[in-house]
């Protein structure tokens, strides 16, 4: 069934006052449930371009240290350790072009 | 009775209705880490200031076992006294009695002191702390809830309204803290949703803590609903104590000019700005350079920080700032950050506290999540309110100027009174890059070494364009100035437009982009 079918198909959506039969919308259907963040995969805030790299595998580093500068907006945007950690994996490298979402750097 | 017998028998009603639920359900709200509905209004007003009303208040429902059933003061403290001697209406929700429940009476003590506030032209402030309605009154608590989402709507710029969360406040409950102007928030007290955590995993199966859905942090860093976080009660009310100290009383009235204080000789505009535009700076740093003791009391810290905006004084007089942060997300608009500048325009205006702009915007925030999500009709929200406002508005254009970033944020062509620029402003229809890709591709494609042929055409379009004179030549700039003469020009300028006057079209209402 394409999705313009499967819009017009009426299905049951349970809500606190009981259950309803209704269609519903593209929206709706591709709405992504609840994750709870992981502070420390620090992902891009917005799309831009990697300039710097300031941390290698392995290192160790402090709550605010600049782990990497992120051209985005006109802007060389610093990218701060959320927390005390070690770094685990750089996911990007130097000049590569990123999107809004894109996992940079993961710290253990 | 005897006189005497009278006055013991007052005293003796009294001290039971004010025991509110009891000294059981006052050790559980203790141990929850609160304080009672009267304690909180003890230590939020000037000590001995508050009158209570409506003390003896009862409830008249006789359905499911309510008759007889006494609930004091029907579970609300409710009354007038005063915050650095400024008179002020304020109700607090009692959950020792029946939960903080809602019902008719209950609501009916609240529109009263509603509209108390309203007539005498002081500010409102509700202390939410409620399981919500209360069931067994049925349709009359649903009533009781209309009733006071009308009158906040009614009150809506004409009196400054508060809400503090003090507890749960869930369900249709949430609305009058929604339609308010300022919500404060607790960390682990306060709880805010539409549907509980429960609900939620029934419906969509999703698993999430009630925290997680709707705690302090959440409401205030990424729903946006509540524009005050703190880390205790005491800290909340002196919060409260210093934002009613920038407000005025209502919107006839205008915020009081106390004695001037010079910013701090530690903040030093001159050093503060980076060599190179490319590097961000902490723009409350710039505003701290400018207003009076350096003090600048940001709202909705937490909330789409890419913009900032807080009250601060200059030369003793209350602005309403706004500006853009490049600390974070580069400075871009966004449709969140657009939501919080947008509001916070219209408060300013409904209550004549001048605007301050410090622009440094490099555009708006590119992406499908954005479009899809509306950033076209609340980006529209910021040109709406700036132009709709008719306080003296005051732009200084720090660093970066760029397409409709420009133009929204209170330029000239919405008619900003003054508009000024440091030096280093880059006023442009866009950034060096993409413009010189655009106008001189042919050039570019032509060129023998196309890279190199595009540094040059970029280099030669930012020394041509990325200032401030291309716009000044044209008086959308009314003066380029130094940086360490902003607060002097911005002090004149507010002394200019004190007695402003702007001639609308006649109407009901506009109908802005909600």
């Amino acid at each position: 069934m394409s999705e313009q079918e499967s819009l017009r198909e009426t299905q049951e959506i349970a809500l606190e006052n009981g259950v309803f039969e209704t269609r519903v919308t593209k929206k709706y259907l591709q709405r992504k449930p609840y994750e709870k963040d992981d502070p420390r995969v620090i992902k891009a805030l917005i799309p831009g371009c990697v300039a710097e790299i300031h941390a290698t595998v392995g290192q160790p580093v402090r709550q605010g240290d600049t782990l990497m500068i992120l051209e985005a907006m006109k802007m060389l945007n610093r990218i701060k350790a959320p927390q005390d950690g070690t770094v685990k994996a750089i996911s990007v490298a130097a000049g590569q072009k990123i999107t809004k979402g894109q996992v940079l750097i993961e710290l253990g | 009775m005897s006189f005497m017998q009278r006055i013991v028998d007052f005293f003796s009603r009294k001290s039971v209705v004010t025991k509110g639920g009891g000294d059981k359900a006052i050790s559980k709200q203790k141990a929850g880490g609160k304080m009672t509905a009267r304690e909180r209004i003890g230590a939020l007003l000037d000590e001995g200031s508050f009158q209570e009303y409506d003390l003896f208040v009862e409830h008249k429902c006789q359905d499911f076992g309510m008759a007889g059933k006494e609930l004091a003061a029907d579970g609300v403290v409710t009354g007038s006294g005063t915050i650095n001697g400024r008179p002020v209406c304020i109700y607090a929700q009692d959950f020792t009695v029946a939960g903080g429940s809602l019902g008719l009476m209950h609501a009916r003590k609240i529109t009263k002191v509603m509209d108390h506030a309203i007539k005498m032209g002081v500010p409102i402030i509700g202390i939410n702390d409620s399981g919500g309605a209360r069931i067994q009154e049925g349709v009359n608590s649903l009533a009781g809830y209309g009733e006071i989402f009308y009158r906040n709507t009614l009150a809506s710029g004409v009196v400054p309204q508060i809400s503090v969360i003090l507890g749960p406040c869930a369900g249709g409950a949430v609305y009058s803290p929604a339609l308010t102007d300022f919500v404060f928030v607790v960390d682990q007290i306060s709880k805010m949703f539409i549907t509980g955590p429960e609900v939620v995993k029934t419906v969509l199966g999703e698993e999430i803590s009630m925290e997680d859905l709707g705690g302090a942090r959440v409401q205030a860093e990424t729903a946006g609903n509540a524009h005050f976080f703190s880390n205790s009660e005491l800290e909340c009310f002196e919060q409260i104590r210093t934002l009613v100290s920038y407000l005025p009383d209502n919107n006839r009235a205008k915020a009081a000019i106390i004695e001037q204080k010079k910013p701090k000789a530690s903040y030093k505009i001159e050093e503060l700005i980076p060599k190179d535009s490319k590097i961000p700076f902490d723009v409350r740093d710039i505003v701290r350079a400018i207003v009076d003791d350096s003090e600048f009391f940001e709202v909705q810290e937490l909330f789409a920080p890419n913009a900032i905006i807080g009250f601060a004084r200059i030369e003793g007089e209350t602005v309403g700032i706004i500006g853009n942060q490049a600390l974070f997300l580069a400075g871009v608009l966004d449709i969140d950050a657009s939501d919080k500048i947008a509001r916070f325009i219209r408060f300013c205006d409904a209550f004549s506290i001048p605007l301050l702009t410090l622009m440094d915007i490099p555009g708006y925030l590119p992406g499908s999540d954005q479009e899809h999500n509306g950033v076209i009709r609340h980006g529209a929200k910021v040109l709406y309110a700036y132009s709709e406002a008719s306080v003296p508005k005051i732009t200084v254009i720090l660093r970066k100027a760029y397409g409709g970033g420009y133009i929204a944020m209170c330029s000239h062509h919405l008619r900003a009174d003054f508009v000024f620029a440091w030096p280093t402003a880059e006023i442009a229809v866009m950034g060096p890059e993409g413009a010189a890709n655009i106008i001189f591709r042919s050039e570019i494609m032509a060129a023998e070494n196309p890279e190199e042929m595009r540094k040059l055409k970029v280099k030669e379009y930012t020394d041509k364009f990325a200032n401030p004179y291309v716009a000044a030549s044209s008086g959308y700039v009314d003066a380029v100035i130094p940086p360490e003469e902003t607060r002097a020009c911005i002090a004149h300028a507010l002394k200019l437009t004190r007695n402003k006057e702007e001639i609308r079209p006649d109407r009901k209402h506009g109908v802005p982009p909600f």
